[in-house]
């Protein structure tokens, strides 16, 4: 038998004063009225009868309102509308990654990349205005803004933190002389600033991670628009990609559209050329390399990252920062009962994509829905599909088709892979009508 | 009871679920044009497009690709499925 939860009346508060450790999800915004918040909060813990619902409905609590998380909570409640499904996000705006690029370039107003959590709300999820400062895997608890809640499933879905400190000088500080836009809201704000304050003749410097990261073709869409805008606005300027890899996603595709489009305008030094930057001087706006320093007119440091920092606390991420999981239910291989999705997972061959987050949190939500049910949950496929542009109404795309081998997700052989190289033009400009189709497409469901 | 409570869920949960690899196409398939519905489309027109696709006879960007990682049986599945949301 199932031991009933304690009573979730509030915990007395000491000042009520977060922990610094909180989810990051992607396009985490300013953060700010934390007495309101807390109000609110209180209010919305005490009118709700948590101790009648305890007994009989079994709780999920999801960490993180993105992509993962909030499709997540959604989706638990259409599998079973008997599962109590709480939300923890401390945002109330979520600023989306996807298409962020074309923010940064003046293509796009960053208003299209806000949403908020009232289609979450209206789909019976309780969302909480809060972070989770502590997780006790065994006593299957979670504590946020000094109350502690029970729960039968947790899902984290933290999106990413940058590893501040894992590239010599580049910490919160450097970064809004050097900004990473990783995340998207203020950082994509500043970059696009600083790229139109730019005079005509400058240089951009882009550095991009080793594996795994946020987004593997992110960088190099980065650049493609940085360069069309350069090409459009600064046509005597120049974008550099400092790259510490020498092979990326969708490589062919874009070297071919470099050359194209921008020859002369974006040059790419890989891992074997000296890409790799090895140290970054916020003062001077200066990458270095092994063998080389790059100055910068606009620097856009793309950082090495972990798992969101609460993936830690919760004990789900290893050695390596990112969380192991079981992949027919996205379960931890570290605590039972904790399940992560998105980019905080070590997901095998798929990507840590807005759209790989997503299949995964449908996938988590039936196998959790399920296991609270006690059944099994059937082997799962999962797909994934990620535009990038190359230039405005210029897409190129990669999709992979996915299931459990031995432990991790595998790619299905035959399957998959990129948009032909000899595509004809039509072809791109399809596919970019289908990347902006797939973002309304994407956000509605996640977000309602 | 709660045991009781469990077998009931337990039917209703697995009446509902979707077949292996089916939740994922509503990432691109929600409604949105150019992008094609799956809600309520006949399970046949389904199976023939994924057909199509998977032996090349059909134009496609992503959906070739795509196709290539299910079977027919899984397709069938697939489509069935999704033929009977709304």
């Amino acid at each position: 038998m199932r031991v009933a939860p304690p009573p979730h009346a509030p915990l007395p508060q000491g000042e009520g004063e977060h922990a610094p450790s909180s989810p990051t999800p992607c396009g985490r915004g300013p953060g700010g009225g934390g007495a309101t918040r807390r109000a609110i909060l209180q209010t919305t813990l005490l009118s709700l009868p948590f101790i009648a619902r305890a007994q009989t409905a079994p709780r999920v609590i999801v960490i993180g309102g993105g992509f993962g998380g909030a499709t997540a909570a959604r989706f638990l409640r259409r599998a079973d509308p008997h599962i109590d499904v709480v939300l923890l996000e401390p945002n109330a705006t979520f600023i989306a990654c996807p298409f962020s690029n074309e923010v940064i370039i003046g293509e796009r107003d960053i208003a299209a990349q806000r949403f908020t959590y009232q289609g979450v709300t209206a789909a019976g999820v309780r969302v909480m205005p809060a972070a989770a400062t502590a997780i006790d895997p065994t006593r299957r608890s979670v504590t946020f803004s000094g109350n502690q809640l029970n729960y039968d499933r947790l899902i984290l879905s933290p999106g990413i933190d940058i590893a501040w400190g894992a590239l010599p000088g580049y910490d919160e500080a450097a970064a809004e002389r050097m900004p990473h836009a990783w995340k998207a809201g203020e950082q994509t704000l500043l970059l696009r600033r600083q790229l139109e304050a730019m005079p005509d003749g400058g240089v951009v410097v882009i550095s991009a991670p080793a594996n795994p990261y946020r987004c593997p073709p992110g960088p190099y869409e980065r650049a493609s628009l940085i360069a069309h805008y350069l090409k459009t606005h600064k046509p005597r300027s120049k974008v550099i990609l400092l790259d510490a890899k020498d092979i990326f996603s969708k490589q062919k595709l874009f070297q071919a559209a470099w050359q194209s489009l921008y020859p002369g305008l974006l040059e790419w030094v890989s891992l074997s050329d000296g890409g790799k930057v090895t140290r970054v001087d916020p003062a001077t706006n200066t990458f270095e390399t092994d063998f080389d320093s790059h100055k910068a007119d606009v620097a856009n440091v793309i950082p090495p990252q972990r798992a969101g920092a609460i993936a830690a606390v919760a004990g789900v991420a290893d050695r390596t920062g990112w969380c192991p999981i079981d992949p027919a239910t996205f379960e931890s291989k570290l605590q039972p009962g904790i399940h992560v999705i998105g980019d905080a997972a070590i997901a095998g061959a798929m990507p840590k994509s807005a759209f790989a987050a997503n299949a995964q949190a449908k996938v988590c939500a039936e196998s959790v829905a399920q296991l609270l049910a006690g059944s099994t949950p059937a082997e799962p496929r999962l797909i994934n599909t990620c535009y990038s542009l190359v230039a405005p109404g210029n897409a190129i795309s990669v999709a992979g088709v996915y299931r459990p081998v031995n432990g991790q997700l595998t790619d299905i052989a035959g399957a998959g892979g990129v948009s032909p190289l000899d595509a004809p033009a039509g072809q791109r400009t399809q596919e970019a009508a289908y990347a902006d189709a797939w973002f309304k497409t994407i956000t509605a469901e996640t977000f309602g | 009871m709660r045991a009781g409570g469990v077998v009931v869920l337990a039917v209703m949960v697995g009446a509902a679920a979707p077949p292996p690899g089916a939740s994922s196409c509503s990432g691109c398939h929600g409604g949105v044009s150019p992008v094609p519905v799956l809600a309520g489309r006949k399970a046949a027109d389904i199976i023939a497009a994924m057909d199509a696709f998977r032996t090349g006879t059909r134009q496609a960007t992503v959906m070739d690709r795509i196709a290539k990682g299910f079977t027919p049986d899984e397709t069938a599945a697939i489509a069935g499925w999704w033929a009977e949301q709304k």
